[in-house]
């Protein structure tokens, strides 16, 4: 077997998440790369919740409709997603809350009395989550030891007590299939936000400052908790308005700074995208995009912001947009961001989505490219300093409050090389062609980057078009059906040169969007090209493997 | 120090924000003098009549946009803890669009100094009223009067934690001088409202000139005393209207909660490396 996937299901508040990690985790101990896809509703508790882990033996970054394992931890969970069991799949229930008569039709079922063995070990109700994954270890006929080495790694507190109910389930559970132990090394599992916050920290960020919103949290609360391993200042301030003005400020004072929010918060902080644009104060944006228009879906995922970011803000600036795909490019991406935020003195928006922000993968961190980082254009010492000296390049030497012999503005108003407010109509021109032409060198210094990655059979006349989290789903079906990928990761500027490089030989393009109106079909329809066909999906949920494989074939019939 | 830059001045001849650029540059030099480096000061301003301040001295500024003086004040002070963060706001912009970020400024108690040039009147927008303006208050946005009461903002300042709490005005250039002086010695969060009169929208020179009086055998550190004289005067109503350090507590600052951890230089790389070594 090359792949298998399991659905953890139950209500909110059962520990859908953790169990799915561990689950991943125990694959893992045997040389498997995974996928999360975690679908859960915007409640604390109730509702329906469920992960599908996809292990492969090779990299995977998308789901599959269809399941081998169905852990069910209540009866909806049965009744939901029965269906999508293969002839040969295993069905776990908590024979306490299911229905037996329901899954009659497995072949291979198990029905526990997860709730009667909690309440034997006085374990916390919670605890039927490691209970069902003893159970399931044994269906796959993973040996204890390694459940054993898995628990340890995953759990702190509690220990023992996981241990022992697992260990009851997994004495009584029975046999079903046996996994075969690959010999690859194993990979850590990190989600997209964790992967866009170490790429941050690895490019030398000092300080991070967000808001709560799905799907970004994470990175706030897991930078919150290794501040104090990279001397990072955090924060949550009262709003999004406050989170990009105060990084502006720390900024201002020569401190690497980044901030992380969805689409409302960052109609919030459209403000301070003008004003890092117009002051010329390098800041980064993580945004995930989740559905909308409004509050939308929250924890669902979509592809609508793409327009949104690239025009977002009052007036005309440079800026640098870059949309990752997977963790490892998320990882990149966010380094790439903080280095040319600084390099350039603009704002960079790292595009991701829901899907590739709380979507868990194997992270290898030896396939990613790595920045050097480079110092910034500082000040030589010269006087007189101007904070908006007007150079070749458009970028004037920097220099940070607390510096003797220097006085440092910087300016929300038209303003001239010192910064100084002016409505001089010559003085206006000079310094927005001063920031426009950053644009220029910064889209030159591109043409060294992948901007526009090609995937799949490279010579193939039919070619997919894609961007972010699709990446994944798209490559897989590329490499089955023998097409091409085209995936634009960066936005803004937009590599034209290089898109047009990556269509040649290319006569049917078809894009794969999570929106409604196809927005890179617009984006690139701007630089005179055209895709023949779209293949959209707006309902909160990404493509799944077998959905996309099936629209795919009905477009190159 | 001059202090000057070349920007030339466009207020209106009499608007009290002359005083306030007077005072604060008299303050400025007053503290370069006992020792503060100049660069280490670092002033804010939001939009408005008020803000263009920046562009009159020769210092570290950061011009920021309507409402938003604290964010960056609040962001600077956390990046760099001994800058001294003033921050020049207009009533509008403190009061009106910016509220929320004054009532948390003065919840965390970071140590930035924020003077509102209160002249109760959108001065650079033509005269529309302001959160402060009176009942009744007959601007281009309320040819009837207003239908609203005006905020007691350094109640609500009190009651949001502030740990010091002061009033000036622009017609008394001296004590204005004092109270913004002790405002920045003040460690944590200090607001000075200045009554600054916009002579060409709302002058209430006449009417300041009566009433205003400075507090006298006033204990700031006395809690009742200070909200009583906070109340007063509350924006409205014809009383006499005191000036001077109404409110000081002494409360620990939110910029030192950022401890330097020692992993400043560390190599990043190695970090990352070894936290997904743990968690494979
Ligand atoms: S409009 Fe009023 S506040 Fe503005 S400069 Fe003139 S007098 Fe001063």
């Amino acid at each position: 077997m090359n792949e298998f996937s399991v659905l953890i299901g139950g209500k909110a508040g059962f520990g859908i998440d953790k169990a799915s990690l561990i689950i991943a985790s125990l694959l893992g101990q045997l040389g498997y790369r995974s996928y999360i896809y975690r679908d859960y509703p915007s409640l604390i508790r109730g509702g329906h919740t469920f992960s599908i882990i996809r292990a492969s033996t090779e990299k995977v970054a998308t789901y599959r409709d269809q399941i081998d394992a169905l852990l069910a931890l209540n009866q909806e969970t049965v009744d939901l997603h029965k269906a999508r069991l293969k002839g040969s799949g295993i069905i776990i229930y908590d024979s306490d809350s299911v229905n037996a008569g329901t899954v009659s039709g497995v072949k291979n079922a198990i029905g526990l009395p997860l709730t009667s063995i909690i309440k034997e070990e006085k374990a916390g109700e919670i605890m039927r989550n490691t209970c069902i994954i003893g159970a399931f270890a044994k269906s796959i006929s993973i040996e204890w030891n390694t459940l054993d080495a898995t628990f340890r790694k995953n759990f702190s507190k509690e220990l023992d007590q996981n241990l022992k109910v697992a260990r009851r389930a997994f004495d009584t559970s029975k046999e079903f299939t046996a996994l075969k132990k690959l010999a690859k090394e194993r990979l850590p599992l990190v989600t997209g936000n964790e992967a866009v916050a170490l790429g941050l920290v690895r490019a030398g960020l000092k300080s991070y400052i967000a808001y709560p919103m799905t799907p970004s949290s994470p990175i706030l609360h897991y930078l919150a908790n290794l501040a104090e391993e990279f001397d990072l200042k955090v924060v949550h301030p009262e709003s999004e308005i406050s989170v990009i003005m105060m990084a502006l400020g720390i900024v201002y004072c020569g401190h690497k700074v980044a901030v992380g929010t969805s689409g409302g918060g960052f109609c919030l902080m459209t403000e301070g995208l003008s004003f890092s644009g117009m002051a010329e104060l390098p800041v980064v944006i993580v945004m995930g995009q989740r559905p909308g228009p409004s509050t939308g879906l929250p924890t669902y995922s979509c592809q609508t912001e793409l327009q949104f970011v690239l025009s977002a803000g009052q007036g005309e600036f440079t800026r640098f947009v870059i949309a990752p795909g997977d963790a490892e490019e998320a990882y990149y991406a966010s380094q790439l961001a903080l280095q040319i935020s600084w390099k350039y003195q603009i704002p960079s928006i790292v595009l991701t989505d829901k899907a590739m922000a709380e979507g868990t993968y194997s992270f290898d961190i030896g396939s990613c490219d790595e920045i050097k980082e480079e110092a910034a254009a500082l000040w030589d010492g010269r006087p007189p300093y101007k904070r908006y000296s007007n150079t070749d390049s458009g970028v004037s030497p920097l220099a940070f409050p607390g510096k003797p012999g220097v006085v440092i503005k910087a300016n929300s108003y038209e303003h001239d090389e010192a910064g100084i407010s002016t409505e001089d109509p010559a003085v206006t021109v000079k310094m927005q062609d001063k920031r426009l032409r950053k644009e220029k060198y910064l889209a030159a210094e591109l043409e060294n980057y992948e901007s526009v990655k090609v995937h799949g059979n490279k010579n193939s006349a039919t070619a997919l078009l894609c961007w972010g989290s699709n990446k994944g789903v798209c490559v897989e079906i590329a490499n089955m059906l023998n097409l091409k990928v085209i995936q634009p990761v960066i936005m803004s500027p937009f590599p034209a040169g290089r898109f047009r490089k990556a269509l040649e030989g290319v006569n049917k393009v078809i894009a794969v969007e999570n929106n409604a109106m196809g927005q890179l079909t617009k984006v690139i329809n701007t630089y005179g090209f055209n895709v023949n066909a779209s293949i959209l999906k707006y309902d909160g949920r990404d493509f799944s493997l077998e959905e996309l494989e099936d629209r795919v074939r009905k477009v190159i019939g | 120090m001059i202090l000057n830059t070349n920007a030339k001045n466009t207020w209106c001849i009499g608007c009290g924000n002359f005083a306030i650029l007077n005072a604060i540059k008299a303050v400025i030099n007053e503290l370069v003098a006992e020792g503060l480096p100049v660069e280490n000061i670092v002033l804010v301003s939001g939009i408005g009549c008020h803000a263009k301040i920046v562009d009159y001295i020769d210092v570290n500024s950061f011009y920021s946009l309507h409402g938003r003086v604290i964010p960056p004040a609040t962001g600077i002070k956390i990046a760099n803890p001994h800058l001294k963060v003033i921050g020049h706001s207009g009533d509008g912009d403190a009061y009106g669009e910016g509220i929320e970020h004054l009532i948390f400024a003065a919840k965390r108690n970071i140590d930035i100094t924020v003077i509102v040039h209160n002249n109760r009147v959108y001065g650079l927008t033509t005269g529309q009223y302001t959160p402060t303006s009176p009942e009744g208050y007959k601007g281009r946005s309320t040819p009837y009067g207003t239908k609203e009461m005006p905020m007691n903002p350094l109640e609500i300042m009190l009651a949001s934690g502030a740990t010091f709490i002061g009033r000036g005005t622009s017609g008394a250039m001296e004590s204005l001088k004092k109270i913004i002086k002790e405002a920045i010695a003040h460690k944590g969060f200090s607001i000075v409202d200045v009554l600054q009169t916009c002579v060409t929208y709302y002058n209430m020179y006449d009417y300041y000139d009566k009433r205003v009086y400075e507090l006298k055998d006033h204990d700031p550190y006395n809690y009742d005393q200070a909200i009583g004289k906070i109340r007063e005067w509350d924006y409205n109503k014809d009383a006499k209207i005191p000036i001077g350090v109404f409110y000081k507590r002494e409360s620990p600052v939110f910029e030192e909660s950022f401890k330097p951890s020692g992993a400043e230089g560390r190599d990043r790389s190695n970090g990352i490396k070894k936290i997904l070594a743990e968690s494979v």
